[in-house]
């Protein structure tokens, strides 16, 4: 029945961090970019992140996977997040229930995939979430006009917004369909040049 | 391999079986009906193992199983509903152990347990489950409603806390079974096999941070490879190269930090970008262009400050002679009164003439100190080193810049979409900076706009054209004007000079009529270039050049009537110099006239009462210091009088005034882009021409640069407003650096040509006593240097070699010339066909369908899907189908069918016509078998 803990516990490289504050911190530890030293640093960092949020919602001791979550409104006042104008985009992206919720596994993951060694094709794929504001799968005008109304404050005319949204589309979509798949899009951040460097959240 | 080898075993493995087929089977029962139909049809694939139906197999086969899985686990449900969170896990589980299981079972389990490659048979299922995966995802798109309403919410909250205890025991059966199994037999190569999924999994616990999955999903299949390579590990040997691993990823990571401190760093030591960049993101990109150049000259100029102080007024201010020494560096006693006078000095007369600023001041001492500085000769060798040194500079960065594309702009494929999707710095954490970006996004974006509608405009091109040579035959017939205005006010003004009744006006004509020219002649270009409609970028250029020329004018009255005055200055000279030679002598004679003691040595003369020439080098470089400085006052005053001064009374004024101010007639300036480069030019060209002769000069500009920096600055975010059509500067500044050059060139000119025709004054400057300049290094030559380095010179200039040489540089001009034209043809070329491939891609595109596995994750990845409990999928029906295709086939179709229908979620929108797939083999398709096939046993993209 727990065979697995017994397992588990008998590797060698996970012996160590048996202090951690959280049962399924070793795997987790491994699927963040977090390098196994620093990682066990690095993962109580963000879970002391997490709970800074809210000290009396989130519980210190995660042994037991509790099921808990932050909503979106905590989530955005971070000062990682908060000048952020896709912000909320962020957190929905990475929720499950895509309403913003995020549970300690989410935020992790959000982090691990803004990190800055994060893989350029994870990244332009949550980029790629973040943009796709209706979750069709596709970027459509909708979502073009939306991204370009939250850079610039809505200072365009809708004309120049309009304009804007036809060569933007025009330059990337490839199958003519008048939105960007996936594969458009990669295909054009794959070029880009500062992509990379401008898309990781530091914490 | 018999069925019954051992029924509990089977009933685990096939658990694991099941849910890991099923695991993108998630949306399974939506088409539960059709996966009925298709899983006897696959059954019976399988048992033939017909090639010809394997397209069908692939898409077939999974789906049975899902289903079986999804009945078996909806009466599964009924004792614990928790289970479904774990469905992820459960899906990646089946793998380790059932393939464990197959590598028991000997040949033809091997085969089946293949991950991803080879092995024919194993392939078709493998294939179908991908395909399954397909279709479901695509499914899902359309009945994620449905799905999302259905069994997931309930079992989510409590799933998750147990989901760990689930897991594991489930696991630990299925693993423990099929250890046991393992262990019975074990042949070479299952070893093999072994150590190759253990090789798998390994990469993919190093991968799996790549991969785009929701940490529940990562957590579990790496939690499930872990166990796995665990397990195998320690029976093929250890793992090895972790510790190393972690070591490495962490030195990585460090390295990485360090290149970004390193970075970091860097930018923070390149100055006022920060301030460059503020500017930029209101004003665009062609008013930070103007701050670029500036900080560009600040830097040139501290080099040459630092050539000029420390090669030649350091060491004479340390090791020379101290003020008051000799006659050169003492004040004549007939200006001694009025030398500290505030407007002597402000005219950069009395004290300041004979300072260390001007060129009269260094003495000719051949070496000066104990280091034995050769001062005279390091005086003309920074004289010529600044023009070689800037030449060089403004060439080289001419040539990077022109590395750099020198494109107006345009600036390839993406740029909207690029501007769009990787402009945010996600970096930014703080309310000012991310204002900033706000801003300057909308003006990139502005800018872009501006390019885009110059390219779009449809133009008359015939009015175009004839308004445009209209308006440059306007300016050449205004330029003319002035430039013969200038020509004849010049001349009068030398008429002048011979008469003394003169008035005011006649006194000061060439200054008026040049400021005159200065202030009507832009702005009356700038709306004659109206007419032209060029893109405000290449309407800056014009404006540039055009105000360039008009300029010139005044550079050249300029150096007019500097000439003149040397010249009359040489001519004084020669009748000065016995003039004093006399009075020295006459000095000596009083002297022993007057005491009559013959042998006493007669005391020096004071210095002060010596004689002095015209010495023309410091008249020449007090003109250029007091051009320059009033240069400084006349922009500084402008700054504040035209912008801050306007910008406070249309600020002010407006609450009590009768129309609006900010928005009608004054309203605020604009940055004047083209003013400010020429100013900023022109001022160069008159420090390169004057730093010969007042060495002090180019410490006066570098204060000038840097002050300027601080306070245009401040003065265009504080007062100033962002030009109207915010355009983009062009990439590179190499037509700001192209005028500086000619400036550059035109400087050296005169220069050059006073040092080497004119005489030196006889008794002020380094190069005093001496016939030219110049020979101050045939003088180094023959004294410092060995005999025959100097024979090698006089032979170096023979002009039976010079002209060689110079035809040598010619041809080489021409060779390298047409070598770049041939390249640049050579780009156009590659840059037609990138254009073209391009196009061929989009072609292509459109042709084929985008659905590969990167969607599919993708899909996965959306919100209320992933979460999904995915009730069906964990099941593990009795392992069936593969083993015993045929009859169990037909019995589990049975099945299928009875409870597929209870299963709520099968009301999910059937996408799929259910047509084609009769239960016959392939009725609805005659497409052939092979590669081709595949893609029709797909029915084609499901509906977006």
């Amino acid at each position: 029945m727990h065979f697995c803990d017994g397992k588990i516990t008998q590797l060698e490289w996970v012996t160590s961090k048996q202090r951690l504050p959280m049962n399924s911190s070793k795997p987790i530890r491994t699927a963040l970019s977090f390098p196994e030293k620093r990682s066990y640093g690095e993962l109580a960092l963000l879970h002391g992140r997490y709970r800074e949020l809210a000290p009396h919602l989130v519980p210190l001791d995660y042994t037991n996977n509790p099921d808990i979550k932050l909503p979106l409104s905590l989530l955005v006042s971070m000062p990682e997040l908060k000048e952020n104008p896709f912000r909320d985009r962020i957190v929905q992206t990475f929720s499950e229930d895509g309403q913003g919720d995020l549970s300690f596994n989410d935020f992790v993951d959000m982090f691990s995939a803004l990190c800055e060694s994060s893989s350029r094709e994870l990244k332009t794929r949550y980029a790629f979430k973040i943009y796709d504001f209706n979750r069709d799968n596709f970027i459509c005008k909708e979502d073009l006009e939306k991204t370009i109304n939250k850079l610039t404050k809505g200072e365009l005319t809708p004309e120049e917004v309009t304009l804007v949204c036809d060569k933007a589309i025009e330059e990337a979509d490839l199958d003519g369909d008048s939105k960007l798949s996936f594969a458009d899009f990669e295909n054009m951040i794959s070029k880009a040049p500062d992509f990379l460097s401008t898309f990781h959240v530091r914490i | 391999m018999p069925r019954k080898t051992d029924v509990s075993q089977l009933e685990d493995v096939g658990i694991d079986i099941d849910t890991e087929l099923s695991n993108s089977d998630e949306e399974a029962p939506k088409r539960a009906k059709k996966g009925g139909r298709g899983g006897g049809r696959g059954g019976r694939g399988r048992g033939k193992k017909a090639a010809s139906e394997e397209e069908e197999d692939e898409d077939e086969v999974p789906a049975p199983r899902g289903r079986r899985g999804g009945n078996r686990k909806a009466a599964r449900k009924g004792k614990d509903g928790d289970d479904e969170d774990a469905d992820d896990d459960d899906d990646e589980d089946g793998k380790g152990p059932k393939k464990r299981k197959k590598g028991g079972k000997g040949k033809e389990g091997d085969e089946e347990s293949e991950e991803e490659e080879d092995k024919k048979g194993a392939k078709g299922k493998k294939k179908g489950g991908k395909k399954g995966k397909d279709e479901e995802e695509d499914e899902e798109e359309g009945g994620k409603g449905d799905k999302g309403a259905t069994g997931k919410k309930g079992a989510k909250g409590k799933g998750k806390a147990k989901e760990d205890d689930k897991k594991k025991k489930k696991k630990g059966g299925g693993s423990s079974s099929s250890n046991s199994d393992e262990e019975d037999s074990m042949s070479e190569g299952e070893m093999a096999k072994l150590m190759e999924e253990v090789e798998e999994k390994k990469k993919l616990i190093a991968t799996i941070r790549n991969k785009p999955w929701r940490m529940r999903r990562r957590l579990t299949h790496l939690r499930e490879s872990q166990q796995f390579v665990d397990k195998f590990e320690g029976a093929l040997g250890k793992g090895k190269g972790r510790k190393w691993y972690a070591y490495k990823v962490m030195m990585k990571k460090k390295w990485i930090k360090f290149q970004r401190d390193f970075e970091n760093f860097r930018t923070a030591c390149i100055p006022w970008e920060r301030k460059i960049k503020e500017v930029e993101s209101h004003f665009g990109s062609s008013v930070a262009s103007y701050f670029i150049f500036l900080r560009w000259m600040y830097g040139m100029n501290l080099v040459l400050f630092g050539f000029t102080f420390g090669l030649v007024v350091i060491p004479e201010v340390l090791m020379g002679l101290p003020y008051g020494s000799i006659p050169r560096k003492t004040v004549p006693r007939a200006e001694a009164d009025s030398a500290q006078d505030y407007s002597v000095l402000m005219d950069f007369n009395g004290y300041c003439k004979y300072s260390v600023l001007f060129y009269g001041f260094y003495n000719n001492q051949r070496t000066i100190g104990l280091l034995q500085f050769r001062l005279p000769l390091s005086y003309l060798m920074v004289g010529i080193g600044t023009f070689g040194y800037s030449l060089m500079v403004v060439i080289r960065t001419m040539a990077k810049n022109a590395d750099v594309g020198g494109g107006d702009g345009e600036d390839g494929e993406f740029t909207f979409a690029w501007k769009m999707f990787t402009s945010w710095d996600y970096l930014i954490g703080n309310a000012e900076t991310a204002d900033n970006k706000y801003a300057s996004i909308t003006t990139s974006f502005k800018e872009s706009i501006v390019d885009e509608q110059e390219n779009q405009k449809d133009e008359n091109i015939h009015l175009r054209r004839f308004l445009r040579v209209l308006a440059n035959f306007m300016i050449i017939c205004s330029l003319g004007g002035s430039g013969y205005l200038i020509y004849f006010v010049v001349k009068r003004s030398q008429e002048f000079a011979s008469r003394d009744d003169l008035s005011w006006y006649e006194k000061n004509e060439l200054e008026i009529i040049m400021s005159l020219l200065g202030l009507v002649c832009p702005p009356l270009f700038e709306t004659i270039a109206e007419l032209e409609e060029y893109h405000p970028r290449i309407a800056l250029k014009w404006q540039l050049g055009r105000i360039f020329a008009l300029f010139l004018g005044n550079l050249y009255t300029f150096l007019f009537a500097l000439f003149d005055e040397v010249n009359t200055k040489l001519e004084l000279e020669g009748s000065i110099r016995n003039a004093s030679l006399w009075n020295m002598k006459e000095y000596y004679a009083n002297f022993t006239l007057n005491s009559n003691d013959t042998d006493a040595t007669p005391p020096p003369m004071h210095p002060s009462d010596i004689i002095r020439g015209p010495c023309w080098e410091t008249g020449v470089g007090i003109e250029f210091v007091k051009l320059t400085v009033s240069d400084i006052q006349v922009t500084y005053l402008t700054i504040l009088i035209g912008d801050f001064a306007r910008a406070v009374i249309v600020r002010f004024l407006n609450y009590c005034w009768c129309w609006d101010l900010e928005a009608g007639f004054p309203s605020y300036g604009e940055f004047d882009i083209s003013g400010n480069v020429l100013g900023l030019v022109f001022n160069q060209g008159m420090i390169w021409m004057g730093a010969f002769y007042a060495p002090g000069l180019v410490g006066i500009n570098v204060l000038r640069l840097l002050s300027s920096m601080y306070y245009q600055c401040w003065a265009v975010m504080a007062t100033n407003v962002p030009h109207e059509r915010v355009f983009k500067a062009s990439k590179s500044n190499n037509f700001y650096m192209g005028l500086l050059l000619l400036i550059l060139f035109l400087s050296l000119l005169p220069v050059v040509y006073t040092i080497m025709t004119l005489p030196p004054s006889f008794d002020c400057g380094p190069f005093s006593g001496k016939a030219k300049m110049f020979d101050v290094i045939m003088e180094t030559i023959d004294l410092d240097l060995p005999a025959f380095l100097g024979t090698l010179f006089s032979y170096a200039a023979n002009p039976g070699l010079i002209i060689p040489a110079v035809l040598l540089m010619v041809l080489a001009i021409y060779y390298l010339n047409s070598v770049s034209e041939a390249y640049q043809g050579a780009n156009m070329e590659l840059k037609k066909k990138m254009q073209m491939a391009r196009d061929e891609e989009k072609n292509r595109r459109n042709n084929t369908e985008s659905t590969d596995q990167v969607q599919k994750d993708l899909e996965d990845l959306l919100p209320n899907r992933s979460l999904a409990p995915e009730p069906e999928k964990e099941e593990p029906p009795p392992k069936p189908t593969k083993v015993k295709p045929g009859a169990a086939g037909k019995k589990d179709l049975q099945k299928d069918v009875t409870l597929a229908s209870p299963n709520p979620n099968v009301r999910g929108p059937v996408n799929r016509p259910p047509g084609p797939r009769g239960p016959g083999p392939m009725p609805g398709h005659p497409g052939g078998p092979g590669p081709g096939g595949r893609g029709q046993g797909r029915p084609g993209p499901p509906p977006r």
